[in-house]
C-alpha cells in the first residue's frame, strides 16, 4: 500500500509537469484526488490495515494528497499567468499614436482677460454692473463735467444718434448711474463696449473695450487709490510689479492720475515693448470730482471716492504679443484657437 | 506744445539733460512727450571760409575750393555749386560727417580730383529760406554774419538747442505757453521764476486819433488795440527766427514773427490788421448778421449767423473772432500803419463757431480752452516792445483797452484738513503755501487755518478744495506719498444672471465652440444678406449720424449677419469646418430717437463642416436648455422664415414664448456670403433662457427596484414628426416612463413609399415596488392604441 501511494506520488508528478491547460489539471485533479480517484481509493482501504500501519499509511496518503492538490494549484496559477502575460503582450499598443480629439471650444482671448480682472475685482470686494451702451448725452458727458462746450469733448470722437443719444465713449455713464441708484458705500466696476469714431487700424478701433471701476464712501483718499490700484496690478502681473503715477486730467476727477507699470517684458530696464522707458501706461484714475458728487446728490464734503478706467484690448494685447487690433475682431478660428 | 529749452532760460535758470528734464516735468504734471535736438541729426559739420577757387580741369561746371576750417592748410574740396566768391563763409561737412536724414559724407574723388568733404546748401542741413532769408536754395548757403572758422556750424546756425514736446491736458491752457510752462519747470526745480513785465509803450501822438473799438458782443470780455505806423517789413532777427522754427512755427516777416512770438511767450493768440483796410478807422466787435458773408485769409468764403462773433470795421467782418482774419488783413510788404490786437473770446463760443465754419486754427485751438483776459494787455505790450526792439516800425502812443467783463482774482480758503483728507496724506500747512506760492498762487494770512489762496487769473481751473490739492499732490510727488488699503468690509459676488450667463457659456465652450467678438454696427446691406423682408420689424433700428462709413452706420437689430460674416471669412481662409458662436447685444429702438433702445442680449451658434448637421446644433441647443434647467421646450417646423431653409428650420418654443430659432441657413442667403457648405445657426434669447431658467434641482432617489426595457419599431409616415410619437408614447407610457430613446430611423422600398420606420427603447419602471411584465405590456398597448390614432403601426 505504501509501494501504491509512491508510485501515485511519481505518477502524478509527471503528469502534472506536462498538463498544459486547465482542463488537463481538472482532469488530473478528478483522477487522483475525485471521489474515486485513485487517493480516495487507498484511503477507502485504509480498514483493512492494523492498528500500527494504519497511522503511517494514514499520514502517507494524506501528505500524498495535499501535495498533489499543492501542485495543482501551482501549476493551475502558472497557466493563468502564462496566459495572462500572454494576453499583456498580444495587446501592446502604440501609446505615442495621437489622442481622440475632443470637442473644446474656448473664450475669445479679450473675454479671458475680463474674467481674470472681473475675478480680481470681486475678490476685492468690487460688484460687477452693466449698463447701456447707446447713451444719453447726458450720462456720457454732462454729469461728468463736461458740457455741451467743453473742450475735452474733442478728444472723444462721438458717434451721435441724435442731439442728445450717442454711443458711449467711456464706461463712465456707470459712475453716474450707478450713484443715481445706489447710495454709498459703492464699490463698483462696470466692463463693456465703448464707441469712438477712429478708423480700423493696426491700434484703433471705432469699438473697444473699458472696465470703469468707482469707490465712493466717507474717508476714501487719494492714497487708497493707489493702493487699490497697485493691489490690483499686482495679482494680475505678479508681485514684483511696480507701478508709478503721473498727473493728469479728467474732467471727472481732481486730482487725476495715469498709472505706468514696469515693464512687464523688461523689468523696467527698456526694450521695444515699452519703447525703452520701462514703463507701460495702464489706465486713467482720480479722485471723483465734488461737482459730480453733487450732480448725483451726494454730499461732496462727506464722502469722496476714486474712479478709473481701463481699456481691456490693450491688456489682452499685451498679454498675449497681439500686435494688430484688427485680429480681435476678424474671429479667425486660426487666430481663437491659439488663446 | 514744442517749447525750446532756451527760450525756458529766459525765466528760469534750470541747468539740466534733456532726458532728466522730461522726467521730471512728466512727474509733476506737465507731461513730455518727446524732445529732438536737431544737432544730434548733423554731426561733424563746421564753419569754413573760401580761400581759393579755381574751375575743375575737367568738367565746366565744377569747382574746386580751398576751404580754411581752422586746421593748418586748407582742405581741398570740389563742389558744384555757382554762388561762391573767395572769403564767403559757409558750412563744410568734413569728411566722415553726418547731415539729416542719414546722408554720411567722406573724401573722395570727382573727377580725378579729390575732394575732402562737402559744402553744404540749405535744404542739406535741414533748413529753408524761412529760417535763413538772406541765404539761396539752389546753391550754398553763404552766412551773413562773422563766425571764427571751425566753429561746430549747429552752434553757429542756432541749431544746438533741445525742443521739448508737451502733451497740454485742455485744463491748462496757461502751460499751451513759454512763460507758463517756465513756471512750471522753475517750480519743478526749486528755481525762481523771473517773469519780465513789458513796460507800458512809450510812443508818438495818441491812438485815439486813429481808432475806436466798440464791443457790442456780450461773449468779448475785453479788447486791446495798440498801431504801429511807417511799418518796416523785414525778416525777423535770426534768435527769433530759431526759437519760432524750434516751436514749429514757420518765420515770416517781422510784424507776422512778432505776433507768432507773443502767442507763444503769453499763450495769447495776436493778430495785426492792416490800417488801409479797417473801413472807418473803426473796430467794432459784434455778432454776425444772419446770412453775413467773409472771405477769410485762406481765401475761401464763409458764412456766418448771428452766434458767431466777428471784428468788423464800419461795414463788414474783416475777421471771425478768436479763428481767423478775412483776406485783407494780413500784413503785405506795401502794409504802412498795422493795428495790433490783443482780445479775449469766450472759449465755447469760439469753439462753436470754429465748428460751424470748419476752421480749427491755432488761436481757435487756444481761444475754446478759455483764455485769461489779464493777459491781453501785457501781450501787447511786449508786442510793442519787440517792434522797437527789432525797429519794425513807429508806435503810435497809448492803447486802446475796452474790458467789460474784468477777471476778478478768485480766493479760496486753504483748508488743510480738507485737502488732507482727500489725499489720505499729513502735508503740514506750511508745506502747501510753500508748494502755492511758486506756481503764481498769492496766499493771505499767517496762521494755519486761517490762510486764503488767491488764485492766478490764468490759473481758472483752480475752483475747489480739490484742484489745490491735485497741485501740492504733485509737487509733493504722486509717487512720495503712500499706498492705503481702503478701510471698511465690502462684500461682492456675481449677480444670479451673472452666473446664469458663466454656466452657458462654459456649456457652449463645452461642446466645442469658440467664442467671437463682432462689431455692433454694419451696413443696411446686412439686412438684404439674410434676406429679412422689406417690411420686417427688424428693418427699423439707431441710426448713427455720423458713421465712419455706410459699412458701419447701423446699429446692430440681429447678429445673425455678423456671425455669418465670421463664417464667411473661415470659409474663404479655407477651414474646412468651424463651430462658433457669439454673446452680442443687439439694438431695438424705441419710439422715439430721442428714447434709449432695448438691449438685448443673444447667444449666436454657428456651424459649418464635416461633422456637422441640423440635430448636432440642436443636441447643442437641447443642452443649453438643460443646462438652463428649461423644461418642456418644443421644436416647432418654422417653414415661413426667410433666412432659413424652409423645410429646416424650427422655432424653440416654451408654451407661447418663443425662445430663438435654429435652423439651416438658406441657400441664397449663403450665396450672398459666398459660403460653399451648409451652414446652421441658432439665435437664442439669452434675455428668455434667463427669464425662464430653471431653480435650484430637487434630488430623486435612486431607484431600488428593477426596471423593464421594450423596444418599439415603428412605421409612421414620413410627414409624422418624430416629436408627435414621442409625445403619445410619453402619454401612453404615463408615469412608469423613466427614459425614452430613439435608436434607429429607417427608409426603405419594403415600408412603402412616404413611409418611415423609427425605432424606441422605451424603459419602465415602479419607483415603489417591482413593475410586472403584466403591467409593462399594458403600457405598451395603452401607447401602441394612441398611436393607432395617428395611424403608426409596430412594423411587422
Amino acid at each position: 500500500m505504501k509501494q501504491a501511494l509512491e508510485n501515485i506520488r511519481q505518477t502524478a508528478a509527471t503528469l502534472l509537469a506536462q498538463a498544459d491547460s486547465e482542463a488537463a489539471l481538472e482532469e488530473l485533479r478528478v483522477r487522483f484526488l475525485g471521489k474515486k480517484g485513485e487517493v480516495t481509493a487507498i484511503l477507502k482501504q485504509m480498514g483493512k490495515l492494523s492498528a500500527e500501519e494504519r497511522p503511517l499509511i494514514g499520514a502517507l496518503a494524506n501528505e500524498v494528497r495535499s501535495e498533489i492538490d499543492e501542485e495543482i494549484r501551482r501549476r493551475s496559477k502558472e497557466l493563468a499567468d502564462a496566459a495572462l502575460n500572454a494576453r499583456l503582450a498580444a495587446e501592446t499598443i502604440d501609446v505615442t499614436l495621437p489622442g481622440t480629439p475632443v470637442a473644446q471650444g474656448k473664450r475669445h482671448p479679450f473675454q479671458q482677460v475680463l474674467d481674470e480682472l472681473k475675478q480680481i475685482f470681486l475678490g476685492m470686494g468690487f460688484e460687477v454692473k452693466a449698463g447701456p451702451e447707446v447713451e444719453l448725452d447726458h450720462y456720457n458727458f454732462e454729469m461728468l463735467n463736461m458740457p455741451k462746450s467743453h473742450p475735452a469733448r474733442d478728444t472723444q470722437d462721438t458717434f451721435y444718434i441724435t442731439e442728445n443719444v450717442l454711443l458711449r465713449t467711456q464706461t463712465s455713464p456707470m459712475q453716474i448711474r450707478t450713484m443715481e441708484a445706489q447710495k454709498p458705500p459703492i464699490r463698483i466696476i462696470c466692463p463693456g463696449r465703448v464707441y469712438r469714431s477712429d478708423a480700423v487700424d493696426a491700434t484703433h478701433s471705432p469699438i473697444f473695450h473699458q472696465i470703469e471701476g468707482l469707490v465712493v464712501d466717507e474717508g476714501i483718499t487719494f492714497t487708497d487709490l493707489k493702493g487699490t490700484l497697485e493691489a490690483f496690478i499686482k495679482k494680475l502681473y505678479g508681485e514684483n510689479t511696480k507701478v508709478r503715477f503721473r498727473p493728469h486730467h479728467f474732467p471727472y476727477t481732481e486730482p487725476s492720475a495715469e498709472m505706468d507699470m514696469s515693464c512687464f517684458k523688461c523689468g523696467g530696464k527698456g526694450c521695444p515693448m515699452c519703447k525703452g522707458e520701462g514703463w507701460i501706461e495702464i489706465l486713467g484714475c482720480g479722485m471723483v470730482h465734488p461737482k459730480v458728487l453733487e450732480n448725483c446728490g451726494i454730499d461732496s464734503e462727506r464722502y469722496t471716492g476714486f474712479a478709473f478706467g481701463i481699456g481691456l484690448e490693450r491688456i489682452a494685447m499685451m498679454r498675449y504679443g497681439i500686435d494688430d487690433m484688427r485680429l480681435l475682431y476678424e474671429n479667425d478660428l486660426r487666430f481663437l484657437k491659439q488663446f | 506744445m514744442k517749447l525750446p529749452l532756451n527760450w525756458v532760460r529766459d525765466y528760469a535758470k534750470i541747468e539740466t539733460t534733456p532726458h532728466e528734464y522730461a522726467e521730471k516735468m512728466t512727474m509733476s504734471g506737465s507731461k513730455v512727450e518727446c524732445w529732438e535736438c536737431e544737432a544730434d541729426h548733423i554731426k561733424n559739420v563746421v564753419i569754413g571760409r573760401i580761400t581759393s577757387l579755381e574751375h575743375h580741369p575737367d568738367s565746366d561746371h565744377l569747382w574746386v575750393c580751398g576751404v580754411d576750417v581752422g586746421e593748418a592748410a586748407p582742405l581741398q574740396i570740389v563742389t558744384g555749386a555757382q554762388n561762391l566768391k573767395v572769403g564767403d563763409l559757409c558750412p563744410v561737412a568734413l569728411d566722415g560727417s553726418e547731415l539729416p536724414g542719414g546722408v554720411k559724407i567722406h573724401r573722395g574723388k570727382l573727377r580725378g580730383v579729390e575732394s575732402n568733404g562737402m559744402l553744404c546748401s540749405l535744404s542739406e542741413l535741414g533748413l529753408t529760406t524761412h529760417d535763413f532769408p538772406n541765404a539761396i536754395e539752389d546753391g550754398i548757403m553763404v552766412l551773413d554774419e562773422e563766425v571764427p572758422v571751425g566753429t561746430d556750424a549747429t552752434r553757429a546756425l542756432g541749431m544746438d538747442d533741445v525742443s521739448v514736446e508737451f502733451e497740454i491736458t485742455p485744463n491748462r491752457p496757461d502751460c499751451l505757453s513759454i512763460r507758463g510752462l517756465a513756471r512750471e519747470s522753475a517750480a519743478t526745480y526749486g528755481v525762481p521764476f523771473e517773469d519780465h513785465t513789458p513796460p507800458m509803450p512809450q510812443g508818438e501822438g495818441d491812438i485815439n486819433d486813429w481808432l475806436s473799438v466798440r464791443i457790442s458782443a456780450p461773449l468779448c470780455s475785453r479788447y486791446v488795440a495798440a498801431m504801429v505806423t511807417n511799418v518796416r517789413v523785414a525778416p525777423s532777427p535770426r534768435w527769433m527766427r530759431e526759437r519760432l522754427r524750434l516751436c514749429g512755427v514757420r518765420p515770416i516777416n517781422n510784424i507776422v514773427d512778432i505776433t507768432n512770438y507773443v502767442m507763444l511767450e503769453y499763450g495769447h493768440p495776436m493778430h495785426a490788421f492792416d490800417y488801409a483796410y479797417v473801413g472807418g478807422n473803426q473796430i467794432h466787435v459784434r455778432n454776425a448778421e444772419d446770412g453775413e458773408k467773409i472771405v477769410t485769409l485762406d481765401g475761401v468764403e464763409r458764412g456766418l449767423d448771428s452766434s458767431m462773433m466777428v471784428i468788423a470795421d464800419e461795414k463788414a467782418p474783416i475777421a471771425i473772432a478768436g479763428v481767423m482774419g478775412g483776406e485783407f488783413s494780413g500784413v503785405y510788404d506795401s502794409t504802412k500803419t498795422i493795428v495790433f490786437e490783443g482780445a479775449c473770446f469766450d472759449g465755447p463760443s469760439v469753439r462753436v463757431t470754429a465748428k460751424k465754419v470748419g476752421l480749427r486754427t491755432e488761436a481757435s485751438g487756444r481761444y475754446e480752452k478759455g483764455l485769461n483776459p489779464e493777459n491781453c494787455l501785457p501781450a501787447i505790450c511786449r508786442a510793442l516792445e519787440l517792434v522797437r526792439e527789432l525797429d519794425a516800425g513807429d508806435i503810435i502812443g497809448g492803447v486802446i483797452d475796452v474790458y467789460p467783463h474784468p477777471r476778478t482774482e478768485r480766493q479760496l480758503p486753504l483748508r488743510a484738513d480738507v485737502i488732507n483728507h482727500l489725499l489720505g496724506t499729513q502735508v503740514p500747512e506750511r508745506e502747501m503755501v510753500e508748494i502755492l506760492k511758486p506756481l503764481g498762487f498769492g496766499i493771505l494770512g499767517e496762521t494755519d487755518g486761517a490762510r486764503t489762496v488767491v488764485v492766478p487769473t490764468d490759473r481758472y481751473d483752480v475752483e475747489r478744495d480739490c484742484d489745490l490739492a491735485e497741485e501740492v499732490c504733485r509737487y509733493v510727488g504722486y509717487n512720495k506719498v503712500p499706498s492705503t488699503i481702503m478701510k471698511g468690509i465690502a462684500t461682492a459676488r456675481p449677480t444670479e444672471r451673472q452666473n446664469f450667463h458663466d454656466k452657458m457659456i462654459e456649456a457652449l465652450i463645452g461642446y466645442g465652440l469658440y467664442e467671437c467678438e463682432t462689431f455692433s454696427f454694419y451696413s443696411r446691406k446686412a439686412w438684404d444678406n439674410i434676406n429679412l423682408p422689406e417690411n420686417d420689424p427688424l428693418r427699423r433700428a439707431v441710426v448713427i449720424m455720423n458713421p465712419l462709413g455706410e459699412d458701419t452706420s447701423i446699429m446692430r437689430t440681429t447678429a445673425v449677419p455678423s456671425l455669418l460674416e465670421v463664417v464667411a471669412r473661415n470659409y474663404n481662409a479655407r477651414l474646412p469646418e468651424a463651430a462658433l458662436f457669439e454673446n452680442p447685444t443687439e439694438y431695438i429702438p424705441g419710439e422715439s430717437a430721442d428714447e434709449l433702445p432695448t438691449e438685448r442680449e443673444k447667444l449666436i451658434l454657428a456651424l459649418y463642416g464635416g461633422r456637422y448637421d441640423y440635430l448636432a446644433l440642436k443636441g447643442m441647443v437641447e443642452g443649453l436648455l438643460t443646462t438652463a434647467g428649461i423644461k418642456g421646450a418644443r421644436f416647432v417646423r418654422n417653414s415661413t422664415g426667410t433666412t432659413y431653409h424652409p423645410g429646416r428650420c424650427a422655432d424653440i418654443m416654451l408654451g407661447e414664448v418663443c425662445l430663438g430659432t435654429i435652423g439651416e441657413i438658406h441657400p441664397t442667403v449663403l450665396a450672398n456670403y459666398g459660403i460653399k457648405p451648409r451652414t446652421w445657426v441658432a439665435d437664442l434669447s439669452f434675455d428668455l433662457l434667463f427669464e425662464h431658467r430653471g431653480g435650484t434641482p430637487e434630488f430623486t432617489p435612486l431607484p431600488k427596484h428593477p426596471a423593464i426595457t421594450r423596444d418599439l419599431a415603428l412605421v409612421a409616415d414620413e410627414a409624422v414628426p418624430a416629436a408627435e410619437i414621442a409625445a403619445r408614447i410619453e402619454q401612453g407610457a404615463g408615469s412608469l416612463l423613466e427614459s425614452l430613446s430613439l435608436f434607429d430611423i429607417y427608409r426603405g422600398e419594403n415600408l412603402g413609399a412616404g413611409k418611415k420606420s423609427l425605432a424606441y427603447s422605451l424603459v419602465l419602471r415602479n419607483p415603489d415596488r417591482t413593475l410586472t411584465d403584466e403591467e409593462a405590456d399594458a403600457a405598451i398597448s395603452r401607447i401602441l392604441n394612441l398611436l393607432a390614432e395617428i395611424d403608426v403601426v409596430i412594423r411587422s
